[in-house]
């Protein structure tokens, strides 16, 4: 066997002539030039809503030359949170990572800010909804783009017919589709009609649907409740400021409107609500238009009698529960150019426009003047059922918790302080300063660092 | 060295070298990870030593967790035991053309991924729709607020809980009994002992061991439960029904508090690692003494 030696100066010969044809190879622009991006979506739950994403994302993929890859992550089971969670420990994993309300926020220090990205975007479709400002914007910078995707309000969905029969008001005219809402109607919306309304259909055998177990739908119109009547449990310094007469007065009102619903909403659970309604048994819950989307399908006469309108106006004002979702692209990203790119891309008004067509009116832009897509005016049945599902004029959308700072905002709601004060003094028999007192303490414990 | 590989004890080694792979980088190095985060702060960015366990201390929610806790691993636990036992007894009793057919049946329980069958369970006890309670109208029997109210909601969890696990009690009792040589209840017969007698002085010191074993092993998985309570109740209604690792997801994902929540985990190391200690010991002795 002959044995090539491979000494010094082979080795620099063979070194100098690599490097030689390395130098003078012409570039070649392959199909995915731009490198690699992969990105975790939220899995949507309407189906055909994340073949539309797929699409708009491969165009942009197809004009830079990046070579994409997708991942849509499911909510159940919560295991979009333990992506996020797992991500942010490893710092490993996607690009860009869909983040639900809260979580945006969390990750603050891990993520890249997109000032450069959202500011343009005010520019273009005016200031960002107040619920989205709250959660995404820290420290004045944007840390996450507001996604649309996932995105919704959770305003009242009643039963135009049991409202007509048993309270005496018309939904439809109050707040009419392609037209502002009836303004003497609308201000008299308000949480003590609500209360009158409640005792109304529960009297006729259709109870509001309203839990107040530990969920988000609980936490989340709970939280309207108490925002329109000004209690802050923590103020946006992070002050406890919890122990007020807002408290005391929307507590009191919350032990009135218990009598009015169904004695199990302290178990209640996301689904819940849903079912009520669909069920025909209730005339109200708060919600988004999922309730009704599954109605159309499940049981379409209760369906046909759906509006979706406005909350009730407080002494603070109108108060819409909202949950945001956002795009956040990690530090750790070794593509942040063609992220940001992607996410420009995705908030261009036709791709979102296409986006809120592809969940059949259900996300909503985080932008206030996206609001006139002709989905929200042409859904049906009943024709512009979900035309009141933005929020516009004097509707304020909000989160439980807000306005705490975000660190504590997020255990207040994540803990269901607000439900569980609610169900301290009802269910619990507790007096309003025992609850008072022991959301005190729990506030305590959140403001650790 | 040749003589070093040719040892049964080292083959054994490299043997299991694999599983003890696999235990060190899924078991060792988590629970490892999980005591350094708990040393840290609520941003992970200093170290805070046991500050965090001082702070829980404090809680007035960490103890009614602990005390939740206690009572659903310790009632279920103890369901689980007795009815195993009484079910063991009976499956050995069947003659032994018709055992396999029963202990195949009464298995099934354990063998269903708890996730599922605790959605079944939810079902049931649907806060609207429940089939227990639509039995109970038929009857004319009020409608139980299954897991609205706490104490029905704590016996909801319990109850589930005991319907997964007692089956293991089952089979692994089913297992003593039949070491127990026929013998010695022939010479207690012999002797006028009653069916009380042959149980008390001969079945359970004969199980003792696996009683033992058995309780302890449930002991831990008990303590550890996550899917019943989740699903069921998420710890509804106001906290009444977490236990450590519920509320520990609560604080650590759901609240983004990751130190906190590994410090609910850990929580009960200790506590079960002595008992362990002391129950194996146990075990080990009276082996010795055999």
């Amino acid at each position: 066997m002959t044995v090539t030696r491979f000494d010094r100066r082979r080795f620099l010969a063979a070194t100098a002539a690599a490097s030689a044809a390395t130098v003078a190879a012409p570039f070649v622009r392959t199909s995915h030039a731009a490198g690699t991006l992969s990105v975790g979506f939220w899995d949507h739950w309407v189906p055909g809503a994340n073949d539309v994403l797929t699409r708009l994302c491969n165009e942009w993929a197809a004009k830079e030359k990046v070579d994409l890859k997708i991942d849509y992550i499911t909510s159940q089971g919560n295991k979009i949170l333990l992506t996020i969670a797992s991500e942010a420990q490893a710092k490993s994993g996607h690009d860009i990572l869909a983040l639900p309300t809260w979580y945006a926020a969390a990750q603050a220090r891990n993520l890249e800010p997109v000032d450069d990205i959202v500011g343009p975007l005010i520019a273009q479709f005016g200031n960002a909804v107040a619920v989205v400002e709250y959660l995404g914007r820290q420290n004045g910078r944007w840390l996450a783009v507001p996604a649309t995707p996932g995105s919704q309000t959770k305003p009242p969905c009643g039963r135009i017919d049991l409202f007509k029969q048993h309270v005496g008001l018309d939904l439809t005219r109050m707040y009419p589709v392609g037209a502002p809402p009836d303004k003497a109607l609308a201000e008299k919306w308000t949480w003590d009609t609500f209360l009158m309304a409640a005792e109304k259909c529960f009297k006729a055998g259709y109870p509001f649907g309203l839990g107040l177990g530990q969920t988000t739908d609980s936490v989340d119109w709970a939280g309207a409740l108490f925002a329109s009547y000004g209690a802050e449990l923590v103020d946006a310094k992070g002050n406890i400021t919890v122990n007020s007469d807002a408290t005391r007065q929307v507590l009191e009102y919350a032990r009135r409107l218990v009598k009015f619903l169904p004695p199990d909403v302290f178990a209640w659970d996301d689904a819940s609500n849903n079912k009520w309604l669909i069920a025909g048994k209730g005339a109200l819950i708060m919600n988004p238009p999922s309730a009704w989307a599954v109605a159309r399908r499940d049981n379409p006469k209760v369906a046909e009698q759906l509006w979706t309108f406005p909350s009730p106006k407080g002494p603070m004002g109108r108060y819409d529960p909202g949950l945001p979702f956002f795009w956040g692209i990690w530090k750790f990203s070794n593509n942040k150019s063609a992220a940001k790119s992607l996410l420009t891309y995705l908030s261009r008004r036709p791709a979102i426009e296409a986006l809120v067509d592809a969940s059949g009116g259900y996300d909503i832009p985080g932008f206030s003047g996206l609001r006139d897509f002709k989905i929200w005016a042409e859904q049906g049945p009943p024709r512009g059922t979900l035309y009141h599902y933005p929020a516009r004029d004097d509707q304020i959308v909000s989160i439980s918790a807000a306005p705490a700072p975000t660190a504590i905002g997020s255990q207040i709601y994540a803990q269901a302080t607000v439900t569980k004060m609610i169900a301290k003094c009802t269910q619990g028999g507790e007096s309003i300063d025992k609850a008072i007192a022991w959301a005190t303490s729990e506030l305590e414990g959140f403001m650790r660092v | 060295m040749k003589k070093l590989l040719r040892r049964k004890s080292t083959i054994a080694f490299a043997m299991a070298l694999p599983l003890l792979f696999i235990i060190a980088s899924l078991v060792i190095y988590p629970a490892f990870y999980s005591i350094y985060l708990a040393t840290l702060n609520k941003s992970m960015e200093h170290f805070v030593g046991l500050g965090n366990f001082g702070f829980l201390f404090k809680r007035e929610t960490f103890w009614m967790v602990v005390k939740q806790s206690v009572i659903f691993a310790v009632s279920a636990v103890f369901f689980k035991a007795l009815i195993g036992f009484f079910v063991a007894h009976f499956v050995h009793n069947v003659p032994t053309r018709g055992q396999r057919k029963w202990r195949g049946m009464l298995l099934v329980p354990w063998v269903i991924p708890p996730a599922m069958s605790t959605l079944a369970w939810l079902w049931l006890f649907d806060p609207s729709y429940s089939a227990f309670n639509w039995i109970f109208e038929r009857v004319g029997l009020p409608g139980v607020n299954w897991l609205g109210d706490p104490y029905w909601a704590r016996f909801a969890v319990i109850l589930v809980n005991v319907w997964v696990g007692a089956p293991f009690f089952m089979i692994m009792y089913l297992a003593a009994l039949k070491s127990v040589p026929e013998q010695l209840y022939e010479a207690a017969s012999i002797d006028g002992a009653n069916w009380w007698q042959k149980l008390w002085f001969i079945t359970l010191p004969m199980m003792r061991n696996i009683i033992a074993i058995t309780a302890l092993f449930s002991l831990i998985v008990t303590f550890a439960n996550f899917d019943i309570v989740r699903i069921l109740t998420n710890g509804g209604p106001v906290d009444q029904t977490h236990v450590f690792a519920t509320w520990a997801f609560q604080l650590g994902i759901a609240s983004s508090d990751i130190p906190l929540g590994a410090c609910v985990s850990l929580f009960m190391f200790p506590i079960l690692a002595i008992a362990a200690i002391f129950i194996l010991r146990d075990i080990g002795q009276r082996g010795n003494e055999a």
